[in-house]
């Protein structure tokens, strides 16, 4: 039973992971941020359940928690910089650099 | 042989508070230097004021002595803890020290005075009365302090004022050169001086003076508490201090081009005093030459070659204050001379120091005051026939040049005369060398007499001479009468040697003076073959205004003896090579070290900064990377 959940974390872990690479929209890589925390969720909460203790599942909330700050900071900073730049791609806003 | 006595220590009088002699010109230069501007108007008065007060006390002092039976005449007076241990400030005030305390602080005044007059027109007048205060504060020091430690003090004191006042007109280049060639001549001299005392700490334990008579160092020698040759040693060094300070051979180099600076200080520094600091080092510390008969002839042999070597430059010099100068070594080789045949040459030495003190003086105020009147002229080939338009200075610059050539019955005939007859006494070859020396002075002081004061006018088209304020004649006056009566005065029934007995000891047999000697009567024969060719040269024939080539001797002559090339090729040309070398080594090998690494470090970071993209993706990769290779070696680890 768990290595199917395992299986499915480890999977959906993976599709966000490709997706923060390779896309390029803000929007879409934040989700895919998203995917891949949630994956982990998953992983936490399957792991719980199999060793019978509540620390996954606590450990799962913070997450949460700590995703949906992320969130609204996030978004917030793509939001800006849509309006200055015109664009949510990820490549444009490449000014930090070398 | 009668050695010095013991120093008592002393209390009250104005023995007592003789150390205002030190620090009323201290703070006269203090308030001036640091009043600045505002003590403008009246800072001269002040300096004139400070000195004058340092000498009223020189005087009481000076008489309290004389009040003192004879055994108690050296006086001690504890000041404070200097350097603990090592030295204590303290005063020693005997008759050699107040000798020069008068010296000093008297003609130190007129001085002062004649340089209102002199420096009336210099917008930084205020700062030279600071400097010449600074000055005569470290000259007094340096006379008056009862160790070597308190003395060295003094001795650099004079050096930074002499250093200070060569280069007073600063903006002139050669003011500026002369400057910084005077101190760093001398700063050879004082390290040899410094060597001297570590030595004397070493071997005695004190650099007290109180503690290191005749009788302490033979102790040392018997005892073998001290070698003959550290004893030579010290002497040799303290020599060579004495020659880096009173421009003796082969220290020679500094004095004329310290002629850049004011006439007065030339006459104050160096002609009157800070330039004999050299023969009172070598009479104060008799106690190591009277041990070192090696030392005391090399002291001789200096003083010889420098009394030959300053005369023959003075002949060949057309600017008056160059010969003047040359005139001076010339004049305190006789000293050294002296001062290197022990206690009875002691005497003569320091007697032709103070005679010579005031008719030295006199003539370098006088050729200031003949500057004064021509412009500021010095060539000697521009002046000519002066004698008539400057009564005062003429007749006062002739007594001082009688009185150096030895003229019957001035000041020079009896205290030179005396340095001759005991040198030829004690060494034959040393006494006629010092004859030849009287001659040529003869010569050379009556050539510059004659051009400058007789035969045609050569002078300058816009020249209108004029003789000078009394500020600065009056001193001239009073220089000239010391000129004319102090060699009778010290010498005669050798109240002198008697006087100074109790600080530097006298020979059992006091010596007579000969108004007809043989050395005498040769001295007074060259200086009239010498002065009668002066006049054939300078006085009946024509003085040319541009000084002809000359012989190879009169290049010579003119270019100091070859002393400043033998300097260059010798020091300065492998100094400078010296410093080239280590610019190149610094320049290419610490600097390439140093600037190649930082360029390697430099290059990588260039390079190494590519990576930061700007790319989020890119950022996202390296992080996702640098993931797996944490859990790959988390795995790696937990399976060992």
């Amino acid at each position: 039973m768990t290595t199917h959940y395992l299986v499915l974390s480890a999977l959906l872990f993976a599709i966000g992971g490709a997706g923060v690479l390779v896309r390029r929209n803000a929007i879409v890589v934040f989700m895919c941020v998203e995917l891949m925390l949630n994956a982990c969720n998953l992983a936490f909460v399957t792991f719980a359940r199999q060793h019978g203790n509540l620390d996954g599942q606590l450990i799962a909330f913070f997450v949460m928690v700590v995703a949906a700050a992320e969130v609204v900071i996030g978004l917030a900073i793509i939001v800006m910089i849509f309006r200055t730049r015109r664009s949510a791609s990820v490549d444009d806003a490449n000014l930090l650099k070398y | 042989m009668q050695s010095p006595v013991e120093i008592v220590q002393h209390s009250g009088g104005v023995i007592g508070v003789s150390w205002l002699m030190i620090a009323l010109p201290l703070l006269g230069a203090a308030i001036l230097l640091l009043g600045g501007r505002r003590t403008d108007r009246w800072g001269h008065f002040l300096g004139v004021a400070m000195s004058l007060a340092a000498f009223v006390v020189a005087v009481v002092s000076f008489v309290e002595i004389l009040g003192l039976p004879e055994s108690e005449r050296r006086r001690g007076i504890e000041l404070y803890q200097f350097i603990p241990g090592i030295a204590d400030m303290g005063l020693l005030i005997d008759p050699l020290s107040i000798s020069f305390a008068l010296l000093i602080t008297g003609v130190g005044s007129l001085i002062h005075i004649y340089s209102v007059g002199y420096m009336s027109h210099d917008p930084d007048r205020r700062r030279f009365f600071a400097y010449l205060n600074l000055f005569v504060a470290a000259m007094l020091l340096l006379v008056l302090a009862d160790n070597y430690v308190a003395l060295f003090v003094g001795w650099e004191g004079v050096g930074l004022a002499s250093y200070l006042l060569i280069g007073f007109w600063q903006f002139k280049p050669t003011a500026a050169a002369a400057a910084k060639k005077a101190f760093i001549v001398n700063r050879v001299g004082d390290f040899g001086l410094l060597i001297a005392i570590f030595t004397v700490w070493t071997t005695f334990g004190s650099v007290a003076f109180g503690d290191l008579s005749g009788a302490t160092v033979s102790e040392a020698i018997g005892s073998g508490g001290a070698s003959q040759g550290t004893i030579t040693a010290i002497g040799l060094l303290l020599l060579l201090g004495a020659c880096g300070k009173s421009a003796q051979l082969p220290l020679q180099s500094w004095l004329l081009d310290a002629m850049e600076g004011p006439t007065p200080v030339s006459a104050l520094i160096h002609a009157a005093t800070m330039v004999t600091a050299g023969v009172y080092l070598v009479v104060r510390s008799g106690a190591f030459f009277e041990a070192a008969p090696t030392a005391q002839l090399v002291v001789t042999i200096v003083g010889v070659a420098t009394l030959l070597a300053g005369a023959i430059i003075g002949c060949a010099k057309d600017d008056i204050k160059k010969g003047l100068a040359g005139s001076t070594m010339s004049q305190i080789g006789y000293m050294m001379l002296g001062a290197g045949l022990g206690p009875v040459g002691y005497a003569f030495a320091i007697a032709h120091l103070i005679t010579h003190g005031f008719f030295k003086a006199n003539m370098f105020l006088g050729a200031g005051s003949v500057m004064h009147a021509m412009n500021d002229e010095v060539d000697m080939r521009r002046y000519g026939g002066l004698f008539s338009v400057m009564k005062v200075t003429a007749v006062t610059f002739i007594i001082g040049y009688l009185a150096i050539i030895g003229f019957p019955l001035l000041s020079g005939y009896f205290t030179k005369d005396g340095i001759i007859e005991t040198a030829m006494e004690h060494n034959q070859i040393l006494g006629w060398l010092a004859v030849v020396g009287a001659g040529i002075t003869g010569f050379y002081m009556s050539r510059m007499i004659f051009m400058t004061f007789f035969g045609k006018k050569r002078w300058a088209d816009d020249a209108h001479p004029h003789e000078s304020p009394s500020v600065m004649t009056v001193p001239l006056v009073i220089l000239s009468i010391g000129s004319i009566f102090l060699g009778a005065f010290l010498i005669l029934d050798n109240r002198f040697m008697k006087f100074l007995a109790p600080a530097v000891g006298a020979p059992e047999e006091l010596p007579a003076f000969h108004f007809v000697s043989t050395a005498g009567l040769a001295t007074l024969a060259l200086v009239a073959v010498g002065a009668a060719f002066a006049w054939f040269r300078y006085g009946a024939a024509e003085v040319p205004r541009v000084a002809p080539r000359g012989s190879f001797l009169t290049t010579f002559a003119r270019r100091d003896l070859y002393g400043d090339a033998l300097n260059e090729t010798l020091f300065m040309r492998p100094g400078q090579w010296l410093a080239r070398i280590a610019v190149f080594v610094d320049n290419r090998g610490i600097d390439g070290l140093v600037n190649g690494l930082a360029a390697t470090i430099g290059g990588t970071s260039g390079r190494l900064r590519r990576v930061q993209t700007g790319y989020v993706r890119s950022y996202a990769l390296s992080i996702l990377f640098g993931a797996a290779v944490v859990v790959g070696a988390l795995l790696y680890v937990g399976n060992m």
